[in-house]
């Protein structure tokens, strides 16, 4: 067990954490601000696949910039798509990202031929495998998109109508909060975030591939619940979902290193976030008394 | 005949240390309706969720004819012959209505359909038995659910929450009708109980305490056809206080969990009433009547929905009733000019200027308010707290470069808290924790905070306690004499007469006139001249 807590508690293993959690991370708190809103995104999985596919053509035409602003662009683009059929169609978010996550993922696939495309220029590389200060490029990024949304919701006026539009959406709407551009600026946002979390992947990697981050949403949308946001829209926020990406990091590290079986690995984890969930209801329930 | 009689004594129940009832005593009598009186909060629905089964008292009895019950769950207190009838509807809405009166009693189909329709006839009700209850109006839903609570034969003592909150005049009057029937004696059964069912109010020979009637004799429930039964006897809670006079025999009055009076109606005329539920004198909104200003809003052949070529003009400094029967029209012609619903036809100006909002917040922008008549679905986010709903509508002019001063919001909030005496201990406090004065105070604060030209409410005082009214009133005719334009839309007539200066009269989607006194607004809701 001392042979766990040393290598656990590593400062190298500690690094290899933040450093898996921080795509997860990044779309996190994208993720975070769409549920507050009262929707979801099934898609940042293969949305960020297909910026990744993205991103390794620009590389190859145009050099790191232009990659890293293709793949924003990109990921933008697809959450304004989502956000006018949401916002404005009022179609439910459940079903047009179900429907994105499929259109994503042919694209990247049929895009890319079905292959890897790699090689790319230092500065691309250095996003995802880069070390700055210490600690690997991609965590500074993670951390530095929480402290943004952290304050932008908890801080701006455009936060505060997130949280008003998921809390009460008719009462937001007769407040004179315009509750339509909320919703799109929300998965605006989002789209821009996995955008550039696909130009991550796609550097950590080394390449544009179109199977990568199959079940991310799954990862992502148990980060955020975990870290104790409504799925219902109105509470939470983004503190939390840096716990709870934290929390499930760490489990699966831990497990790794105790050497559990991977199949059971994911009954475990499974596990915990339903006793995560349930704790959590059971504490809102003792504090409302 | 035998008549029934409850008798609640010493009650007293504890949620975590706190007192909700303290040694509250309440008779109820076969035949007789008593009404319950009090503030949010007097204890008023604890008490009546003891007698339905639903709270389990800490200390104190319940008996039943002399014997003691206990009750550990509703379904004890129904095989008691107790029903109460809860102030949301719980019916079923794709069922039929036999279906929903006979829920959780089923019987072969054919007995089913004659039961529901002797339940029906009871109330003096005509619905159909066989429609879905989602096609009915609010006012017959609540009588389908008055009707489940008397489709068990044994049915004895009825509980009613706050049964008119949802009722037009004219359906209250057929609810008054209802009840009075339903006390009045000689009522015979609609079905026959199971053989061999007994209730906790029958006892068995010898055991009958003095004063009843003789052991063995059939209760109400089992009471053969054209034999006559005592009548039910009726717990009737209430906001509204002319109700009592209408419909209860005898009332009693609760503050803070204890009995404050207890008696005959005949003897506690309404204002005595509202001294005991305050424990002080509410002083009367005096209403000095401004000579209005010049127009702010005038409003030529508007259409949206159900409301059909309304034209009326508001000035500056007065407070404009619109009255009228739920579902006149009303409310859809507010939120057309809010911008809340689409404008059929006809057009408005504000100040002169042709005006039309599209949504919210376009009127907003141009000085408008608007409180809604569902404070909970439509004017706050319960959940949050006090200061976020109310720099809500106005949250921009406490931002700078979007980044929202939360230390001024604070201190805004927290002397508007004090200004408007609103009970919240501080500007953090989520707003559900709020009584539901304190949360009209909230939503109309929204509106006050920044410039306000016209001042829209729909039904002002829903669900708010007598004392929290009066503020509210006060609120509101201060702002117009402080020169706003207000638009007030109520169904409840006492309220217009003490809030409106003028009053429009809308019928079936029109505005069929205008009248200074209530008695003729309430004329012409109807139908009359």
């Amino acid at each position: 067990m001392s042979a766990f807590a040393s290598a656990f508690f590593s400062v190298a293993n500690l690094v290899n954490v933040a450093l898996s959690i921080a795509i997860v991370g990044v779309l996190g708190v994208g993720m975070t601000a769409v549920i507050l809103t009262g929707g979801i995104d099934l898609s940042v999985g293969s949305g960020v696949a297909l910026v990744g596919i993205a991103t390794a053509l620009a590389a190859h035409a145009g050099g790191s910039l232009p990659a890293l602003a293709a793949g924003i662009l990109l990921g933008g683009l697809g959450g304004a798509f989502v956000g006018l059929l949401v916002a404005r169609w009022r179609v439910p978010s459940f079903l047009v990202t179900l429907a994105t996550l499929s259109i994503y993922r042919g694209l990247a696939y049929w895009i890319s031929g079905g292959r890897s495309i790699g090689e790319f220029p230092p500065g691309l590389t250095w996003l995802g495998q880069g070390i700055l200060l210490g600690l690997p490029v991609p965590v500074w990024v993670m951390l530095l998109v929480f402290a943004l949304g952290w304050f932008v919701l908890t801080r701006t006026t455009g936060g505060r109508w997130v949280y008003a539009t998921g809390g009460n959406e008719q009462a937001a709407w007769l407040a004179g909060v315009d509750t339509q551009r909320v919703v799109f600026l929300t998965y605006l946002a989002n789209g821009l975030l996995v955008g550039l979390a696909g130009v991550m992947l796609a550097a950590r990697l080394g390449a544009g591939v179109p199977n990568a981050g199959v079940g991310y949403e799954l990862d992502v949308i148990a980060a955020v619940v975990v870290g104790g946001t409504a799925l219902v829209g109105g509470r939470g926020g983004v503190i939390g979902t840096l716990i709870g990406a934290v929390f499930i990091g760490v489990l699966n590290n831990a497990l790794n290193i105790a050497n559990v079986d991977p199949y059971i690995q994911r009954i475990v984890v499974g596990v915990v976030i339903l006793g995560a969930v349930l704790a959590d209801q059971v504490w809102r329930r003792i504090l409302r008394l | 005949m035998r008549l029934t009689t409850v008798v609640a004594h010493g009650i007293v129940v504890r949620f975590g240390g706190v007192a909700a009832l303290s040694g509250v005593d309440l008779t109820l009598s076969a035949g007789s309706v008593h009404a319950l009186c009090g503030e949010n909060g007097a204890g008023k629905s604890t008490l009546m969720k003891v007698l339905a089964g639903s709270v389990t008292p800490d200390e104190g009895s319940v008996a039943i004819d002399g014997e003691p019950v206990t009750f550990g769950s509703p379904r004890d207190a129904l095989a008691a012959g107790i029903r109460m009838v809860h102030q949301e509807l719980s019916l079923v809405p794709a069922l039929s209505v036999t279906e929903n009166v006979l829920l959780g009693a089923e019987s072969p189909r054919k007995t089913m359909r004659q039961r529901a329709l002797a339940a029906l006839a009871r109330i003096g009700s005509g619905i159909d038995p066989d429609v879905r209850v989602e096609t009915l109006s609010l006012a017959d839903q609540q009588m389908v659910e008055i009707a489940k609570a008397l489709a068990s034969a044994d049915t004895r003592v009825l509980i009613l929450d706050e049964p008119t909150a949802i009722l037009s005049p004219r359906e209250c009057d057929a609810l008054f009708a209802c009840i009075k029937q339903l006390t009045s004696p000689g009522q015979t059964s609609p079905g026959q109980t199971s053989p061999g069912q007994t209730s906790p109010g029958q006892t068995s020979p010898g055991q009958a305490s003095p004063g009843q009637a003789s052991p063995g004799q059939a209760s109400p429930g089992q009471a053969s056809p054209g034999q006559a039964s005592p009548g039910l006897a009726v717990l009737y809670c209430t906001h509204r206080l002319e109700e009592v006079a209408r419909v209860a025999d005898t009332v009693t009055v609760l503050r803070d969990g204890r009995v404050i009076a207890s008696g005959p109606v005949a003897e506690m005329p309404r204002d005595v009433i509202v001294r005991h539920m305050v424990g002080r004198d509410v002083a009367r909104a005096a209403r000095t009547r401004n000579s209005p200003g010049p127009v702010a809003l005038a409003v030529r052949d508007l259409s949206s929905g159900f409301a059909r070529d309304v034209t009326f003009e508001v000035r500056y400094g007065e407070i404009v009733g619109f009255v009228g029967l739920v579902g006149a029209g009303r409310t859809e012609l507010v939120r057309a000019i809010i911008g809340a619903a689409p404008i059929d036809g006809g057009a408005m100006m504000l100040e002169g200027r042709p005006f039309r909002a599209r949504r919210p917040a376009d009127a907003i922008r141009h000085g408008f308010g608007f409180v809604p008549e569902d404070r909970k679905g439509a004017g706050l986010i319960m959940h949050e707290r006090v200061r976020v709903n109310t720099t809500l509508a106005r949250l921009a002019s406490f931002a700078r470069w979007t980044i929202v001063d939360r230390r001024r919001e604070r201190q805004v909030t927290r002397e508007w808290i004090d200004r408007l005496h609103i009970k919240a201990q501080s500007t953090e406090m989520p707003v559900d924790r709020l009584s539901g004065g304190n949360q009209q105070k909230v939503v109309l604060t929204r509106w006050l905070l920044g410039e306000l030209k016209v001042l829209i409410v729909d039904e002002p005082t829903r669900g708010v306690d007598v004392g929290a009214r009066a503020e509210i009133y006060r609120i509101l005719i201060e702002l117009a004499q402080s020169g706003a334009a207000v638009i007030v839309v109520t169904s409840d007539l006492p309220e217009a007469a003490e809030l409106c200066d003028r009053l429009l009269v809308m019928r079936e989607g029109r505005l069929v006139g205008e009248s200074d006194t209530v008695e003729r607004a309430g004329t012409m809701m109807v139908g009359g001249a």
